[in-house]
This record gives C-alpha cells, structure tokens and sequence, in this order.
C-alpha cells in the first residue's frame, strides 16, 4: 500500500515505515514561536532545567503579533524573547520585519520535505511548498526547541480534488472559503489535507500559501500540496538549501477524497462569527462596511496587494469608511514600494501599519466600535477576534475587500476583472 | 484520579479565542488573571460562577482555533477540574495534556447545565449523579496517558530530558 505526502514526510523524519495513526517521534528540520507564544515556551525551557536549544539556525522567534508593542506588558514580553534569543543565538525577527509564516519561507528557512513546528496554529501554512508543517502550543514548542523532536500521531489524509480553472474575479481565497464551508469547522480535524488538481496546479506559489494557511479552519493538522515546477523555482529563489518534493503515492489511502469543479465558484464570504459561515458574495452585497483590512498570514503578500491596487488606482474609498493595510513582510512592503503600488493604497486611502499581524488578533491597530462592521482578508472571524465581541468580521479575498472600501458596502469585485 | 464537580454547558465550536481573548492573554503571563476573563465573550458572567472543581462541559469541536497554550492555563487557574466535550481540536487536545488538564471524550447530550457529575479518569468513568446515569468515555491514546502521568510535558521532560514515551 503507497503513502500519503504526510505519512512519507513523517516516514522519513521518524525512521519508521510509518502510517495513519501509528504514533512517531520525529526529527524537526525548524522551529518556530511568536509573540504569544514565545515567553511560555521560554518559561517551560527553563521549567525543564534545559541549558541550550537543539540547534540555535533552526530556531526562530518572531515579533509579530504585538507589533511594535502597545502595551508595558507586552514590552516586557518582548525583552524576554529578545533575551532569550541573546542568550542562545537563535534567530530573531523583530518588530516591522514580518508575520512569521511570511518570514519562513521568504527568507528560505523552510524547503519542501521539511517538518516544522510553530507555536502558532498557523503554522500550517508551508504545506503549500510541500512541507509537513504544523501548529503547536508553548510547551511542545519548548520540548522541539529542547530536544529537535516531537511526538506525531501520523495523520489520516482528507483529498480534496479541485478541477477547473477558476473565474476571473475568483482567487484562492475563495476557494478555500468555500471549502471550509463545505466540510465546516471540524471537517478535517485529526487530519492532514491534500489539496490536488488543476485549479491548485494553476495557482501561483503565493496564491497556494491562502489555502494551506486556513487547512487549520477545517481543523487539520496540516495543509499539504505536492510539489511541482513553480514550487520548485519559487522555492529556489527563497533558500539556499537543498530539497527534494515528496509526492503521494498512486494507491496511498485516503481517508476522504472530494471533487470539486471550481469553474462556476463565486467569490465567497465568511460571516460572522465562524469561519464555516460561509456564503456567495451576492448573498450579503450591501452589507455596509465600517472597516477593511488587507493583510496577515492568509492575504498580505504582492500578489494581494497588487489585486488591491488594480481595483483602488486612481479611486478614493467611500466616504465614513476605514482602510488598513499590512504588508505581510518588510520585503514585501519594500517591493509594493518600488512598483508604486502602497502609493496608490495610500492615495486611495489606506491606513498603512507595520508589517506583522497588524488588527488580526485584535490587541491594536484598528480595533473596531460597538455594532461595527469590518470585512477582513484575514482566517478568523470569531466574535471578539478583532478585540471587540460586539463588531462583526467578514472574511473575503483582498479584490471583495478593495471592491468593498469602494461602495462601503460588501461589493462583487467581478466586474474589476 | 478522581474529580467531582457541577457541569457548566456550552455548545459546538468552542475557540480559543472565546476560551481567552487575544486582547488579553497578549499583555502578561499571571494566568491567575486570564483565569478572570475565562469564556468571557459567551458568557460574561461564568468565571464568577465557577466552584473550584467544577466541569466545562460542550458539544463538538472544542479548543478550535489558535494554538495558545493561555487557554487550557485560564481553565486551569479558574479552577476547573476537566473539559468534558464529544470532541476536541487537535492543537488544544495536546496542549491539555502538555499542560495536566484532563480532557474526557464523550457523548455529552447526557448532561444538563448544573449536573453533579463524578469522573474517575484511571477507570475510565464519568456518572452523572443528577441522573443516575454511567456515560461510557473515550480513552486517552497511552502516550498522552504517560505524559499526564509524569504530570505534563515539563515534567516529562525534567525527568528524562527528551521524549521517553515507548514504554507505557
């Protein structure tokens, strides 16, 4: 019986023949924590009486969350991973550099085989490069960042097939919205996904990062593709190291497979307060709109802004309307830069933050009011998110968004392509 | 071990945001004070509720979302003894156990809000004495087991300084 890409990837970090379900400890190729996450670990490493990290070029701590600090608290926390990092040589990326599932694969840190761990449950993201990566909680990131492993309980694998091509008007975002509202919150839950087939093989690598980032929103584990000639280039342009793709086997055994034909999707939108709220754009146009936000993990690479930029050029957005922008990286604001693109966001009317996780998490920049209503290119919705449990978030690609800063109202943005 | 407490109930697709919100658990790491703003987007008034040794009982999918390990702290430090769910997201799952909080699997439409429930986790038993009812549990998978046993993770790893999970 062949093999999944998650059971071969876990085969061959754990040296065992392993397969779904069987339980392994494996050799971690990176390790990374965040803001939120980081000054537990670091308490757990030092609760465990550790004295130095497994190999401190495949550590990595980011400031992203929290970035730059709002709050005394949060500074405090930030001098502790600053500290730490002093301390044990790790890699640190710190405030205005990026969120953390930019910086890894940009900066070439993670190639496709690899297995990593973040203490961000978004770790999940480099399975668009053919990488196993998945999010953790601060104690077993002390323990990879200890001792180079983890225990894995090797995933079964959930197959979604997506056939077609995708419309114009109609990016990753949207399918991978209408995906999680078809198999709802928990639909992979225990799992690995696979995502396969043209309309994935026809994306860009960029375009690929927004589906395996939300396979956490179905509750998988990770959110894998295999491997072909873009990520092959994509991924040679980022990182000096050495890879090979890992494909699944012809006759591995899956635990779902779905087909999709995508060439009729809609563009989609997340209502509040689930991610698996999910319906076509034209059912909620004219929701007025209080706020926009285009960044973060899911939606703040150039290609997002790029989008942003054809749909806002020469245009304002509307009257009693907010916009944020957060480039995902100081690289990629640094490239929207020089191709003129945050000039046009700016004269549009954009707000421009740090480059990090900017309003996501809802500890700063761009809390929304009482009753307010924001759409968002983010991966949560939940009540509260935004750091406000009486706003509500909708989730959208960055063209509904810019459509929508437009009309201040949820807007179709086909009519752009 | 053996816990005994009143049930508090809450439905489907419980995140860790609702468990503790990012606007909190961001600023500090007294989780004593997290502990305070427990569920507080569902429910303001639960942690004030709280008995020391009570459950929080829910439907499906509970803990999904982020991987912040402040959620399983906040339900520890407000004095929860367990989380009784018919699943949970797998991040939280682990976490639960890294951190010694006991997680029982089962079919909770058995439990109504303000239930006298009595769990012997080593036996494998969860009665509901408001209604004379036994509830069969899922067993925890045996590494889990070996690290709740050690106390969690950090003492796991204090203890041998690297996973030692082959032996039961």
């Amino acid at each position: 019986m062949g093999k999944t890409i998650a059971e071969k990837i876990l085969s061959y970090k754990s040296g065992k023949n392993a397969k779904a379900n069987d339980i392994v400890i494996a050799d971690l190729d990176f390790v990374m924590g965040q803001d939120g996450t980081s000054p537990l670990a670091i308490q757990a490493f030092n609760e465990m009486k550790a004295v130095r990290v497994f190999d401190p070029k495949r550590v990595a701590m980011v400031i992203d969350h929290s970035s730059p600090s709002p709050l005394q608290g949060v500074s405090q926390l930030h001098q502790q991973m600053r500290q730490f990092a002093s301390e044990q040589g790790i890699i640190l990326y710190d405030i205005g550099e990026g969120v953390c599932h930019q910086l890894l694969p940009e900066q070439g840190l993670v190639v496709p085989g690899d297995l990593i761990i973040g203490a961000d449950s978004h770790t999940c993201t480099y399975g668009a490069i053919n990488a196993f990566s998945t999010g953790v909680g601060s104690t077993d990131l002390a323990a990879g960042i200890v001792s180079g492993k983890l225990w894995f309980k090797v995933p079964e694998t959930i197959k979604f097939i997506c056939n077609g091509k995708l419309p114009p008007g109609v990016f990753s975002k949207d399918l991978i919205l209408f995906l999680i509202g078809d198999v709802t919150a928990d639909g992979a839950t225990y799992m690995a996904a696979e995502y396969v087939g043209e309309a994935i093989k026809d994306l860009s690598v960029e375009a690929r990062f927004t589906i395996s980032n939300m396979a956490i929103e179905m509750g998988a584990k990770c959110g894998l593709m295999e491997g072909d000639e873009k990520t092959v280039a994509w991924v040679k342009a980022h990182s000096q190291r050495d890879f090979e793709l890992v494909q699944a086997d012809e006759d591995a055994e899956y635990a779902r497979v779905l087909e999709y034909d995508v060439s009729d999707l809609e563009p989609q939108v997340a209502k509040p307060h689930t991610v698996d709220h999910v319906a076509p754009v034209g059912e909620v146009a004219g929701t007025r709109i209080h706020q926009g936000f285009i960044g973060t993990c899911t939606n703040g690479r150039m290609e997002d802004l790029r989008i942003a930029a054809q749909i806002l050029q020469g245009k304002k957005i509307a009257p009693d309307t907010r916009f944020i922008v957060a480039p995902s990286s100081r690289q990629v604001m640094l490239e929207a830069m020089a191709e003129g693109i945050l000039q046009i966001l700016v004269e549009a009317g954009a707000a421009v933050v740090t480059p990090g996780c900017g309003p996501c998490v809802g500890t700063h920049n761009g809390v929304p009011s009482d009753g307010e209503n924001v759409i968002s290119t983010a991966n949560r919705n939940f009540k509260g998110r935004m750091g406000n449990n009486r706003a509500f978030v909708y989730l959208a690609s960055p063209a509904t968004v810019a459509a929508s800063m437009l009309t201040g109202k949820i807007t179709d943005p086909r009519e752009f392509f | 071990m053996y816990l005994k407490g009143k049930a508090h109930k809450f439905g489907n697709d419980v995140n860790t945001d609702y468990i503790i919100s990012g606007r909190y658990k961001f600023k500090t790491l007294d989780m004593k004070e997290l502990a305070r703003h427990v569920m507080e987007d569902l429910d303001p008034e639960f942690y004030a509720r709280i008995k020391k040794g009570d459950f929080i009982v829910a439907g499906k999918n509970f803990g999904c979302g982020s991987s912040r390990e402040q959620a399983p702290l906040a339900i520890i430090n407000a004095d929860i003894s367990a989380v009784i769910a018919k699943s949970f997201a797998r991040i939280f799952y682990r976490n639960c156990i890294n951190t010694g909080l006991p997680l029982v699997e089962c079919d909770t439409d058995l439990i109504e809000p303000g239930d006298e429930l009595e769990i012997d986790l080593n036996q494998g038993i969860l009665k509901n004495m408001t209604r004379g009812i036994d509830i069969p549990i899922t067993p925890l998978p045996p590494v889990m087991l070996k690290i709740l046993d050690d106390g969690g993770l950090v003492e796991h790893f204090k203890k041998y300084g690297t996973f030692n999970l082959t032996e039961k």
